[in-house]
């Protein structure tokens, strides 16, 4: 028993040390850098001093009944206790729960107010398995990246373009499903600038493990000018790009894919446009570096097993040109 | 419940209460009965989606003529149905023979002018892959014909049985169950009714 | 009494050989069936389990390729709901709920059969597409529109749709026979008020599946006629809805988890008053909370639900009622604690199973109410915190419970006991095993890893995490092994038992052990909530034939009313039959056929179950039927 008693010790210990502390670069709940996933770590700490003041309450007559001492001669009643379980197990709960009710009722309404009137709005698409994400004030349109300025309200229009997805950043907001004949609202706000690490949270077939995304926050001003920057067509591209822009526009790229100011305009693979300034390959698989995206060009099923695009039949040296013309679009 | 029975012998009396076998009918009607609820529960929430036209793809209201029909015969066989119950509880072998007799003419009529005429007559305008509409109310009135028809087989098999005199005042739970479910099919035709045909007008 | 005896043995011992393992009724072999085949589903499930914290031991391994991995926790989830916790706990119900209500047999014997091979067979169908590869992906929940054909073709989906209808019929079978053989067998004199509270627990279950069940069927209905006869229920492009089919899952689902958990609740309320040496405290209140249960879980199916965009007033009502759901649990919870500390525990295996089962339960019950604020579940929902909080209280609440359900009544069902030693040990390597697993998984999800990922990256800080786990599961095996050894050992050459070993107050512990093929000599007279406490001469009446009738003219038990339990009737109950063995092959068949679309195999199906049915209908009696 004593081993039972020192167990759960180390355990409530590990929960209250280990769980602020344990970790940067964590998506952590527990770390929020918005307003709403602040609201909701506030909700989390106070439920779980009410959850660790119920357990240490039953626990200690738990202990209490198995190790009293009780009297040789202690005769056992028969009915007797009633009271008692009325009291712990209705009356007190019911307290308990009323005020978690409401509680939490206040903190869903301020979670689901109506957005202001500055905010901006976003489009995101969830794919398998990755993200489309379009600023329709600027007719921007890019992929497993969404910039936002900070401070500042970001409308998401959430919806699907084949099963149930669902957004999730967890240190900026709650998370929204994204289903298929609906679109869905939510909040995304950041306090201060960073990468936010967000993942898809809904099972959506062979690759959701690796359906992730980054969320930038940048100062608005610097947002703004990243998305003038976005807006613009590809320029003209010379030497081992332009083959490269050749070795795209013939090959079965284009049958998926769109970059603008090119006649490639399908949508069944992520936007490439800017596609030299995103840090990931793949809905955040691999850094975006040259040789992961020869690495990806060439077998795509080597990084992402499942992902929805067919390896690429170029030779090396058309496939240098591709990689040296795609890491190219800024 | 309380009975007046006493348990002071070691053998108790022989009395006439509720069989389990009454009992488990009741409860397989219960789940069948959910089973048609969830069905009708289902129809609201499509037809709430897709509101505001119902039918929709340009299906026309349904007509309620061959229901109507259908109806009259459905209905009616729970009468001879009753009788031939009561037939047998008081021992009136020829009440049994003919009540089940006519009821099943009836559910078979019911039958022949779904299948005959009722389906047919939508199957030109719709099937169940048309739309959800389609996929709605070929399931739930086939469902509901598939209960018919196993009434049907139910009553064939307490005519057999009544035909080589294996009923009598005391032994004939088959004939209630046969009943009981015979009655139940009627009534969930009556909630289909009023869900498919009746419903999409307003 | 000798003459008793021999009596009813020779009217109610079946036919010895391989004829009647086939035929039997009886409801104590087919018990003992149920718990062995579900301890299999168990082990196997335990090792997909196994394999995927294996995976999952450190990031970006690559042990099962994605599809793999996602058939496993698939058919982890599905074998562990459907094919282990619901049919272990049937198990103990056919074997004990008619010892308990001094009862000779359940309602209707053959119907019992005819349920457990249902189950057997749809355990069968479901778990041969793991073995060709074919498993459903889709996890136990199968959401829409992912498993329709356009995203899932294959079969795998439809071993999913089709076995969860096969393996309902069983459930719903079981339950409408457990329903009748309470409402009606209870010994003479067992009112509803002196119910043991795992026959409440039963038949508040077996109401909630009549109520639940429909749901799960209509679903699956929809999803293979969608699947395989081109419906759209669940097709957008067509009018149908993907929500529909969360509705319909969860209106099953909720209740569901207090289907598993309300006999699990009401074993502990068994066995708990036994060691702690005293009746259970406040038992109107402990049978409120049962039923309460049982109710508002069919409220409160939206929790599941909170992250899909539906209006904010809906939340809200199943907010509350969610929270709600708690207080007939912490009833409950109380009851049983002030239990112990008002008795004298004594600190068996069992019994430590049963503290194991307090400290896990709540646990995971108190994650519950957390949910249920809707912001914080939309923030965690689908993260491992929810793993975390649904294994506290699935394996604190349901197989803890189960595994001091099987230490508590081995001796009765084989007459033998088991090793202490070794049962200490099992339980402290399960009880710590478990924690060492599962608690992590709230710090997991709490740092953002969402659930049914195959692989994750390093560097999110849930590396350190998914080891601990993963070394815990191992712990936690070995302590299923050693209760594995421990039970073989028992079954080899354990010490016998006795009629009583615990001393104990039901009145399965009034008869020998094993319990002889007729159950009770004479059907005793109850006049109180703990028989064996109340009347300790009540096993010799029952041997002597004085407890009350005997019933030895013919294959007989008595039959009582509803509420009080007056004597009433006698029930003629039917014998060995190979119908309802028939009847589940000719089902086996028709969804066989119709999993490869093969109607004509269907009908032939279709013919064999008729058979079945016919030649059981004809046997019947129409007095009394089964
Ligand atoms: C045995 C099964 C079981 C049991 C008993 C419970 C019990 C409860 N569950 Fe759980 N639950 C599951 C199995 C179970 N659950 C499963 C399998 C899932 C996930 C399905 C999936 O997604 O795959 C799930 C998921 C789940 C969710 C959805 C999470 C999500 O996916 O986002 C929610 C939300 O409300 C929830 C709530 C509750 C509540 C309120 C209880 C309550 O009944 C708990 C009540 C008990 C106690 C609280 C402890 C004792 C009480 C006291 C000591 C009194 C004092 C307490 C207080 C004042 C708090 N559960
Ligand atoms: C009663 C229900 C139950 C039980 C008991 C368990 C038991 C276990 N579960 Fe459970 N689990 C679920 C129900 C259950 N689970 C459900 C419903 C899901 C959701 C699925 C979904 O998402 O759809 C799930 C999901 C789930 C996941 C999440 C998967 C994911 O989201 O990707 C994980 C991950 O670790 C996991 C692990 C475990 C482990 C390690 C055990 C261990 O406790 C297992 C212990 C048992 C053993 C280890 C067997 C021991 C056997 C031996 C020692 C063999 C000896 C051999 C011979 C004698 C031949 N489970
Ligand atoms: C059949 C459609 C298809 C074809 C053909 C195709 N792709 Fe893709 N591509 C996709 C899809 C789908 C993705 C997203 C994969 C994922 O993340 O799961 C993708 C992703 C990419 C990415 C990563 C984008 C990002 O932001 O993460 C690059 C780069 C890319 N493709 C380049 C190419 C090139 C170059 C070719 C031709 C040689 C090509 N694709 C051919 C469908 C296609
Ligand atoms: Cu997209 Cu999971
Ligand atoms: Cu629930």
């Amino acid at each position: 028993m004593r081993r039972s008693r020192a167990l759960l010790l180390v355990v409530a210990a590990a929960a209250a040390a280990l769980l602020p502390a344990c970790s940067s670069g964590s998506p952590s709940t527990l770390q929020p850098r918005g307003p709403a996933a602040q609201r909701i770590d506030g909700l989390w700490w106070f439920m779980f001093w009410i959850a660790l003041g119920v357990f240490a309450v039953v626990i200690g007559m738990l202990l209490f009944g198995l190790f009293r001492r009780r009297k040789s001669g202690e005769s056992v009643a028969r009915g007797g206790g009633e009271r008692a379980v009325v009291l712990l197990g209705i009356v007190a709960p019911a307290i308990i729960l009323t005020t978690l009710f409401v509680v939490s009722l206040r903190d869903l309404n301020a979670l689901s107010a109506p957005a202001k009137s500055d905010a901006m709005t976003v489009s995101v698409i969830g794919h398998d398995w990755w993200w489309e994400v379009r600023y329709p004030q600027r007719h921007v349109v890019t992929a497993n990246e969404i910039h936002i300025p900070t401070g500042t309200q970001v409308l998401l229009h959430l919806s699907t373009g084949d099963v149930i997805h669902s957004f999730w950043v967890p240190q900026l907001s709650e998370k929204t499903d994204m289903i298929p004949g609906k679109t869905n609202r939510m909040l995304l706000e950041a306090d201060r600038p960073g990468i936010y690490r967000g993942q898809c949270a809904e099972f959506c077939g062979l690759e959701h493990a690796r359906m992730s995304f980054l969320v930038i926050a940048e100062p608005p001003s610097q947002f703004q000018t990243w998305l003038a920057g976005e807006s613009q067509p590809i320029g003209s591209v010379t030497g081992a790009a332009a083959q490269g822009k050749r070795v795209f526009l013939t090959s079965t790229c284009v049958s998926c894919h769109t970059i603008q100011g090119t006649n490639a305009d399908a949508t069944d693979g992520p936007d490439l446009t800017h596609f030299g300034s995103r840090r990931t390959i793949a809905a955040n698989s691999v850094a975006n570096t040259p040789g992961n995206l020869a690495a990806w060009i060439e077998d795509p099923q080597g990084i992402k097993p499942g992902a929805l695009m067919p390896p690429a039949v170029v030779e090396p040296r058309q496939l240098q040109a591709l990689v040296t013309f795609l890491e190219g679009l800024k | 419940m309380s009975s007046s029975f006493a348990a002071t012998a070691t053998t108790p009396p022989h009395a006439r209460t509720r069989e389990s076998g009454w009992w488990g009918m009741l409860l397989f009607i219960v789940t069948e009965a959910t089973i048609f609820g969830i069905l009708f529960a289902t129809y609201f929430y499509l037809r709430f989606k897709n509101m505001p036209v119902w039918p929709p793809d340009g299906i026309k209201q349904p007509t309620l003529g061959l229901p109507l029909l259908m109806s009259a015969f459905l209905l009616t066989s729970s009468i001879p149905m009753h009788v031939a119950e009561l037939g047998v509880k008081k021992g009136k072998q020829t009440w049994l023979k003919a009540g089940l007799a006519l009821s099943f003419l009836l559910g078979a009529g019911f039958l022949v002018v779904m299948l005959g005429f009722e389906y047919p007559e939508k199957l030109k305008e719709f099937t169940a892959q048309t739309d959800v509409y389609g996929s709605l109310f070929f399931l739930i009135t086939g469902l509901h014909g598939s209960h018919v028809f196993v009434g049907l087989v139910m009553n064939s098999w307490a005519q057999v049985k009544a035909a080589r005199g294996r009923f009598d005042e005391r032994h004939h739970l088959t004939m209630l169950n046969v009943a009981v479910y015979w009655h139940f099919v009627d009534v969930i035709w009556i909630f289909v009714f009023l869900t498919l045909y009746f419903s999409p007008r307003f | 009494m000798v003459a008793i005896a021999e009596r009813l043995t020779s009217i109610w011992e079946e036919t010895p050989g391989l004829a009647s393992w086939l035929t039997t009724v009886d409801h104590k072999r087919i018990g003992k069936r149920y718990i062995a085949t579900a301890f299999v589903f168990f082990v196997l499930a335990g090792l997909e389990a196994m394999a995927m914290r294996i995976q999952l031991a450190r990031p970006g391994q690559a042990v099962f390729t994605p599809n793999a991995f996602n058939q496993l926790f698939t058919m982890h989830g599905v074998s562990m709901i459907f094919l282990f916790a619901t049919p272990i706990l049937s198990g103990f119900g056919n074997y004990f709920v008619p010892l308990m209500i001094g009862a000779r047999d359940m309602a209707f014997p053959r119907l019992n059969a005819f349920g457990y091979w249902v189950f057997f067979f749809a355990g069968l169908f479901m778990s041969f597409s793991l073995v060709i590869g074919k498993a459903p992906t889709d996890g136990w929940f199968n959401y829409v529109p992912f498993a329709l054909t356009h995203y899932s073709p294959g079969l795998n989906i439809d071993f999913y749709g089709l076995g969860i209808i096969f393996v309902g019929i069983s459930s719903t079978t079981g339950a409408i026979n457990f329903i009748v053989t309470i409402f009606k067998m209870r010994a003479p004199g067992m009112s509803i008020n002196r119910m043991p509270l795992f026959v409440w627990a039963v038949l508040t279950t077996a109401f909630a599946i009549v109520f639940a069940l429909p749901s799960l069927t209509v679903a699956n209905v929809l999803l293979e006629l969608d699947r395989k006869a081109g419906f759209h229920f669940y097709d957008v492009a067509h009018g149908g809805d993907p929500i529909l089919w969360q509705h319909l899952f969860w209106i099953f689902g909720h209740p569901d988890v207090y289907i598993i958990v309300l006999p699990a609740l009401g074993i502990v309320s068994t066995i708990l008053p036994v060691f702690s040496r005293r009746p259970i405290v406040a038992y109107p209140y402990v049978v409120l909370g049962t039923v309460a249960i049982g109710i508002v879980g069919f409220g409160v199916w939206v929790h599941h639900m909170f992250a899909t965009g539906l209006p904010q007033l809906g939340l809200s009502f199943f907010s509350a009622a969610s929270m709600m759901v708690v207080i007939p649990s912490g009833i409950q919870m109380f009851a049983w604690v002030i239990t112990i500390i008002k008795g004298r525990p004594v600190f068996t295996v069992p019994f430590l199973f049963i503290i194991g089962f307090i400290v896990t339960f709540l646990i995971g019950g108190l994650t519950g109410p957390m949910f249920a604020a809707v912001p914080f579940d939309q923030q965690i929902t689908d993260s491992y915190f929810v793993v975390a909080h649904f294994h506290y209280v699935l394996f604190g609440g349901a197989v803890f419970p189960i595994f001091a359900a099987l230490y508590y009544w081995l001796p009765k069902m084989t007459g033998r006991l088991t090793n202490e030693r070794l049962g200490k040990l099992s339980f402290w390597l399960i009880f710590v095993g478990f924690q060492v697993t599962f608690f992590p998984m709230h710090i997991m999800g709490l740092l953002g890893m969402p659930r049914r990922i195959y692989t994750y990256q390093s560097g999110l800080g849930w590396d350190v995490w998914n080891m601990t786990s993963s070394i815990g599961s191992f712990v936690l095996a070995a302590g299923v092994l050693a209760f594995i050894i421990d039970y073989y050992l028992s079954l080899r050459r354990g010490l016998p038992a006795g009629d009583d070993p615990w001393a104990a107050d039901t009145l399965e512990w009034a008869i020998s052990s094993p319990p002889p093929a007729y159950n009770f000599e004479s059907i005793p007279q109850v006049s109180s909530r703990e028989p064996l406490w109340d009347q300790p001469d009540l096993p010799q009446q029952i041997r002597r034939g004085t407890a009350g009738p005997v019933l030895a003219e013919g294959h007989e038990t008595v039959g009582t009313s509803v509420l009080d339990a007056d004597s009433e009737d006698v029930l003629e109950m039917p014998g060995e039959s190979p119908w309802p063995l028939t009847s589940a092959v000719g089902l086996l068949i028709i969804f066989c056929a119709l999993l490869i679309s093969h109607l004509l195999l269907a009908a032939a199906g279709l013919v064999v179950m008729s058979i079945g049915i016919s030649g059981w209908l004809w046997d019947t009696g129409d007095v009394n039927s089964g």
